[in-house]
């Protein structure tokens, strides 16, 4: 164990238990979803696409942000969460998706939709790189050599040599694009639903991932690696490829969510952003795929509330409200959902 | 089990957290008729938190005009935003200001990330983007950003009076430069290269760069007193700028230390730098310091200071951001008063391009602030002012940029 507390849920979307409550009802539940559950995914979907025709454009463009950073929180949910290695840098893979987005539009002229794929395959190869060497360090070094990518971010940005592709501390500016010809739709609403697109394809991806075969040696690994390694699970390739795939997951997220602000600059992605991501990972609820998305409302309104409630402390309000998340939740939204759920289960 | 009663009523307190919060959220969408509805964003937490002040003292100051009787009748609103001086936060926070407060003008959003990151939208959007609080040239430039206007002495005219400064009493100085390596740094340094070009290029010696994270300039400043400079050029943030001229004087380094007005306050800079190691360093100023012996009688300074005790009580009086931004803010008004009863975006864009030879006092005497349909930068004159230990002395007479 790394000592991580864990929680092992099934919230609407999730992968297979890990520690099932009994044999049939895992097997069930890893086969394929209830009917209940893809009721309720359905609903959802529905609502996801009936949002933005109700709110306006400011709040359409904040869940397309959530929705961003729900990938993100997605990435590293799979290498904290499920494999249980501490990322406290994941900032700096949202930055490059974000600065590979921009730089391919700003500089090649690639169309904004181009951009998503290359960002992320970017991210693959810097995540699996830097996972390699990671693989010597555990738990709280791991942590720290990732803290230490996080901060180092920003200034590597700014360096000479690389001014030229993204602007030094001027950043890019990116210009927002159009809902293709004929879709009646505004930039936003357009940005909102490209953005969902992209959630719900990576979201489907990583639950196929997870709940089978993979996801089990994750978490094998994160719960006792010398057993998982005795069973023939390959645990450096394991490791190192969890990493590459959750920075793909995140510069995808920071790829659109630079397309929605429409500017990219090296303060955008400060050593806060990576704490960000670990509190919503948390918040949300560690091993969880929805939880992704309880945590990215988090991260997204909450600071917004506590800065309406008090201009003088907003940061100190921020803290009450995850002090009481993590006193009431302690396994995170996902977790109290699970809770409710076995509370009332479906007949 | 017996926690079963617990998370319903847990649900029940989250939702009614969240619906409350959206309530709020669109209780306050609609504006008064009898209110001009003014917005900003202030990074009131983050890296640059010092500078929140400003956006206390605009609150303040208008408050002040309210209970006046407001301007032409009207109150003045301002909605006043934290943005974490992260420049998506501020796009977010810019466009809940103008698509939901529905504010009619923004005003000194502070930061020149953060405003870069808006510049489009709101010129796009047709929102008034008034008297940014940065000194980056770029926000003069009424042709391609009609909508967006400066306020600073712009860093670059600030390096040419440098530059032309050392020209005119100096021209067989040898120059090292010290700069924040970012755009306003890097702004300034054009400024100074401006001046010092040509056959002069060659009078710059060395230079040397810091990142606003580095924890000292100390290794910097000794690699540029190696190069032999006589001349110091120090375009520095107030916490290194202190830094700086504490490393120059200990390290028995006698350059002339010409130090950019950003870091040139003597309540947060020259004290804690040190007063006696601070002596005959030279600035341009284009607003009077608060902490400034000479002004202590001065009428304007008397007013200052009782707006201060009675609206702002716990705001710094030896913060000279407290003054900047009760200049700003009385710009504002005056744009404000000219408009009459013509709220308009476009009249109001009109107005703040037709400023003329509008005198605040607690500018230097003989500084007025101008504007026109080409011209978005309020301010272009500043004068050349030498440390004696305990005050700024103001020398020369006031200069403006090149053009």
């Amino acid at each position: 164990m790394n000592g991580i507390p864990t929680t092992t849920t099934t919230a609407a979307a999730t992968a297979a238990p890990t520690q099932p409550a009994s044999p049939a009802r895992d097997a069930a539940a890893r086969s394929s979803l209830s009917r209940r559950q893809i009721l309720g995914l359905a609903v959802l979907l529905a609502l996801a696409c009936v949002l933005p025709f109700v709110l306006g454009n400011y709040r359409v463009f904040q869940l397309t942000l959530a929705l961003a950073y729900a990938i993100a929180l997605l990435g590293l949910n799979m290498l904290t969460g499920y494999n249980g290695q501490i990322s406290l840098g994941h900032g700096a893979f949202y930055a490059i998706g974000a600065y590979t987005a921009a730089i391919l539009m700003d500089k090649f002229g690639f169309p904004y939709w181009a951009t998503i794929p290359v960002a992320g395959g970017v991210c693959l190869v810097a995540g699996f790189l830097f996972g390699l060497p990671a693989l010597r360090l555990e738990g709280l070094y791991l942590a720290l050599a990732t803290f230490a990518l996080g901060v180092a971010m920003p200034q590597i940005l700014k360096h000479n040599s690389l001014e030229h592709w993204t602007g030094g501390s001027m950043g890019v500016v990116i210009a927002k694009p159009d809902a293709p010809g004929g879709i009646p739709l505004s930039q936003d609403q357009w940005l909102y639903f490209f953005t969902l697109f992209w959630a719900v394809l990576l979201f489907f991806c990583a639950w196929n991932l997870l709940r089978g075969r993979i996801g089990r040696a994750l978490v094998a690994i994160r719960d006792q690696p010398i057993a998982a390694q005795a069973m023939g699970v390959n645990t450096a390739l394991y490791k190192s490829l969890t990493f590459g795939v959750s920075a793909f997951y995140t510069g995808v997220a920071g790829a659109l969510a630079s397309i929605a602000v429409q500017f990219v600059s090296p303060d955008s992605f400060s050593i806060f952003l990576s704490l960000a991501l670990v509190v919503g990972v948390v918040v949300g609820g560690l091993a969880s795929i929805s939880g992704a998305l309880y945590g990215a409302l988090f991260i997204q309104f909450i600071p917004n509330v506590a800065d309406q409630i008090s201009k003088a402390a907003p940061w100190a309000l921020y803290g009450v409200f995850l002090i009481g998340f993590m006193y009431l939740m302690p396994s995170g939204v996902a977790g109290l959902v699970q809770v409710i759920r076995r509370r009332f289960p479906g007949k | 089990m017996k926690s079963v009663q617990f998370p319903k009523s847990l649900w029940l307190a989250a939702s009614l957290v969240l619906g409350g919060a959206l309530a709020a959220g669109h209780a306050a969408g609609q504006s008064a008729p009898k209110e001009i509805k003014l917005g900003q964003t202030m990074p009131y937490s983050g890296p640059a938190s010092a500078y929140g002040t400003i956006g206390k003292v605009h609150t303040a100051y208008f408050k002040k005009i309210n209970d006046e009787g407001g301007v032409n009748g009207r109150k003045i609103n301002l909605v006043s935003l934290d943005d974490g001086y992260s420049p998506p936060k501020a796009v977010e926070q810019v466009r809940k200001l103008v698509e939901q407060e529905d504010v009619l003008a923004l005003f000194q959003t502070l930061g020149t990330p953060s405003n870069s990151a808006i510049h489009k939208y709101v010129n796009a959007k047709k929102v008034p983007h008034l008297f940014v609080a940065t000194g980056a040239t770029k926000w003069n430039d009424p042709k391609n950003y009609p909508w967006t206007f400066g306020f600073n002495l712009s860093y670059q005219t600030e390096g040419e009076i440098y530059g032309r400064y050392l020209l005119k009493n100096k021209p067989n100085a040898k120059v090292a430069i010290l700069y924040q390596n970012d755009d306003y740094g890097k702004d300034l340094l054009a400024g100074v290269k401006r001046a010092l070009s040509g056959p002069n290029a060659k009078m710059i010696v060395a230079e040397a760069t810091y990142e606003v994270t580095d924890p000292t300039v100390d290794s910097q400043i000794l690699t540029l007193k190696a190069s032999g400079a006589d001349t110091f050029i120090n375009i520095t943030t107030p916490k290194f700028a202190a830094q700086a001229i504490r490393k120059v004087a200990d390290s028995g380094w006698k350059p002339l230390h010409l130090l950019n007005n950003v870091g040139a306050s003597v309540g947060s800079v020259l004290t804690p730098a040190g007063l006696d190691k601070s002596i005959d360093l030279v600035t341009v100023q284009y607003y009077k310091d608060a902490t400034d012996p000479q002004w202590k009688d001065d009428p304007a300074m008397l007013e200052w200071r009782a707006f201060m005790a009675r609206y702002y009580r716990e705001g710094n009086v030896e913060d000279a951001s407290n003054i900047y931004g009760y200049i700003t803010a009385q710009l504002m008004v005056q744009v404000l008063k000219q408009c009459g009863n013509d709220l308009s975006r476009e009249n109001i864009r009109k107005q703040a391009e037709n400023v003329r030879n509008f005198k605040q006092s607690l500018l230097l005497p003989g500084i007025t602030m101008n504007t026109g349909p080409a011209d978005h930068a309020p301010i272009e004159q500043a004068q050349l002012s030498k440390f004696n230990g305990k005050q700024w002395v103001l020398f020369g007479e006031v200069l403006g940029g090149a053009q």
